[in-house]
């Protein structure tokens, strides 16, 4: 007799649970730890270096004194711990640099403010309170430089009435909005050129408001890295994305100056660019003209990084096929209308962990600022030094900057975590 | 099986006359002459290679061409930016590969052309939307993400999507070639739903079953060239050119 091929199944079987090494924590140490011979000498070595490192360091940094007064009162007292008492002396210095000591409350409240004003950034729920996200940025100037609160606050005026005149043109007289934004500028221009100074002088006669002037060059410690950091990263990327933009026009000029900007400015170094904004820039200004050395370093450090923003941010539009901005030219979408509302979004969300990255690494090279004798954190760690009392001390500063430094991007890296698994959308 | 040919009138929707298209030095459209009138469904045909899409995508612009003159609604395609937004918007494409915004629920992916080209207020584009999903036969997709619905799904929002913008013609660019064989009946109702409504339709399409059903006009290219355009009924009976008659033999042998 054949084999009979028909079969025809008569009873389901059902599910059953897994073996027990594979679930709970024994499956788990089995699948990750222990899952071949060369993982379970892996992980038994990783274990026995992170103890040793830890074998000396926690009681070195637990033991740790932070009540001497120089640092040879600590080794007098136990050469082989920690010696904390440089942060309790000098804290102050690395938080806020030669910032004057009455006014501390300044740097210290915009700080809080800045925590704030990025709320609405990060979490659209509470996106009904960006306008605090804008009015900020002129808050934190005011507040950090101090000078007329009316000098700082014209600029939010002009430009309000700018934008203002721009569309009440659009609305009421003009459709063209070339021709309209050419006239709100040139009346934005009058406005500041003539308008907003004796307006100023008016303002600060009626009811002046004015904190005490700072200058640039008693700015220092994380208030420096935060203001030179931070704002690199907002203005670098809409830069960014605009270079990358303009690097994929069709428009053959455009291509150049992007194409030319990015590559020469990814092909100096960033010490370079900061020389150049420390030294030679006030060549080639005319004399006279004293333009402010932060802001002369945040430009730097922000060209610098939107040139490697424009680079993530092609990548992510190399990534997205082609049918996505077919399917919306073909629905009648213009070119900005479709970059904005199809293409943007999805590149930026494949270029996160590019776009965060740049972010981390811009923020952590604003010590570099300490080469051209700003007095960053790194930088005040040579000052300290200098100190006959902490002369000698390395370890003690350097862990505290860096942990700093560690809070804040780890912060940012957690974020852009989030940030990618709530805009998953496949699942 | 009873056509509807009512709904063909005399108005020209699209005229296309001596047109020719090049990639680089491949002469991809020879001396297209076309005309296709409101109301009229016309099934495009032919082997791989043959510029059966590039010419549905010169229609809106998605190509350029080179020489002659491609007239849509009585506009004619030229470098003018504004032009080519208009019939882009007035003509409706569905793709292979669907297309769809992923990063936008199936809903945002109908309301965000209406209400951004069209400024139509979002209360109306949503109702219009929901309009066209049922009328895809997928309102309860509304809100999920096209990553969450299979092919056949996802091809019918993509044809609502483009319905949402209240289209003239639609062009139809071999919309079952990526479905799995039993998705694309649902895909093919719906066109044949929307022929029998008298949309003018132009469909790049292997489904014969559909070009017998619900064509006005088959038209077989190769070479980039039109070989030879007749009634379903002709085309398939008794096919004149070799060409045809091989690729006919070639499709339907099996």
């Amino acid at each position: 007799m054949m084999t009979k091929i028909a079969f025809v199944r008569k009873k389901e079987i059902p599910p059953s649970a897994p073996p027990i090494t594979e679930v709970g924590l024994i499956g788990w140490l089995r699948q990750n730890l222990f899952s071949s011979w060369l993982n379970s000498i892996l992980t038994i070595l990783s274990v026995y270096f992170i103890v040793i490192i830890l074998w000396d360091f926690i009681p070195w940094a637990y033991g740790g004194h932070w009540n001497t007064k120089s640092l040879r009162e600590c080794l007098d007292l136990d050469p082989d711990v920690a010696c904390f008492s440089v942060l309790t002396a000098r804290w102050k210095q690395l938080l806020f640099g030669l910032y004057p000591a009455e006014e501390y409350w300044r740097p210290t409240l915009t700080f809080i403010f800045l925590l704030l004003a990025i709320v609405p950034i990060l979490f659209p729920k509470f996106f009904r309170f960006f306008w605090f996200s804008i009015i900020y940025p002129g808050l934190a100037v005011w507040l950090l430089w101090g000078g007329s609160f009316w000098s700082i606050s014209i600029v939010y005026i002009g430009l309000t009435l700018g934008a203002l005149f721009f569309l009440t043109l659009i609305r009421r007289y003009l459709k063209n909005y070339m021709i309209a934004a050419i006239l709100a500028f040139l009346s934005t221009a009058v406005f500041f050129l003539f308008i907003s100074n004796p307006l100023v002088g008016l303002l600060n006669v009626i009811l002046p408001i004015s904190l005490p002037f700072v200058e640039s060059l008693k700015m220092g410690g994380f208030t420096l890295s935060l203001i030179v950091g931070v704002t690199g990263i907002v203005a670098s990327f809409p830069i960014g994305i605009l270079l990358a933009l303009g690097r994929q026009s069709n428009l053959p000029v455009i291509k150049m100056i992007c194409v030319g900007f990015i590559e020469f400015i990814r092909g100096v170094p960033l010490i370079t660019l900061l020389f150049v904004a420390s030294v030679l820039l006030n060549y080639f200004l005319p004399p006279g003209t004293n333009f402010d050395i932060v802001l002369r370093v945040v430009i730097m450090v922000t060209l610098f990084s939107a040139a490697y923003m424009a680079e993530v941010i092609r990548g992510g539009l190399a990534g997205l096929p082609l049918g996505q901005h077919e399917a919306s030219a073909s629905l009648g979408l213009t070119y900005w209308q479709s970059q904005r509302l199809i293409i943007m979004p999805q590149a930026l969300k494949i270029s996160i962990p590019g776009i965060v990255n740049t972010f981390i690494g811009l923020f952590k090279d604003t010590t570099l600022v300490s080469i051209i004798s700003l007095r960053d954190p790194v930088g005040l760690a040579s000052t300290i030094r200098a100190d006959q009392k902490w002369n000698g001390i390395y370890w003690e500063l350097y862990v505290a900057i860096g942990l700093m430094f560690f809070i804040f991007c780890w912060g940012m890296s957690q974020y852009s975590q989030y940030l990618e698994r709530k805009l998953k959308t496949d699942k | 099986m009873e056509k509807t040919k009512i709904n063909i009138t005399d108005e020209v929707a699209i005229h296309i006359s001596d047109m020719n298209k090049w990639f680089g030095n491949f002469h991809v459209l020879r001396d297209i002459n076309l005309e296709v009138r409101r109301g009229e469904r016309i099934v495009v045909c032919g082997p791989s290679g043959s510029g059966k899409s590039t010419l549905i995508r010169c229609i809106n612009r998605l190509e350029e061409h080179q020489k002659g003159s491609i007239i849509v609604d009585g506009t004619e395609l030229t470098t003018d930016l504004k032009n080519i937004d208009k019939i882009r918007s007035e003509v409706g494409m569905v793709f292979q590969h669907f297309n769809l915004f992923p990063h936008l629920t199936t809903l945002e992916n109908c309301t965000l052309a209406p209400m951004w080209v069209r400024e139509t207020p979002e209360k109306e584009a949503t109702e219009i939307a929901m309009e066209m999903l049922e009328k895809v036969k997928i309102p309860e997709q509304a809100h999920k993400y096209p990553g969450q619905l299979s092919g056949g799904q996802q091809q019918r929002v993509a044809i609502a999507r483009s319905l949402c913008m209240k289209p003239r013609i639609m062009l139809f660019d071999e919309v079952t070639s990526a479905l799995d064989p039993e998705m694309i009946k649902e895909v093919l109702d719906t066109m044949i739903q929307l022929a029998e409504e008298g949309m003018t339709m132009i469909c790049v399409t292997h489904e014969m079953g559909f070009a017998r059903q619900v064509a006005d006009r088959v038209i077989f290219m190769d070479d980039g060239q039109i070989v030879e355009q007749n009634e379903p009924e002709e085309f398939f009976k008794n096919p004149q050119s070799d060409r045809t008659k091989l690729f006919l033999s070639q499709i339907l042998g099996h």
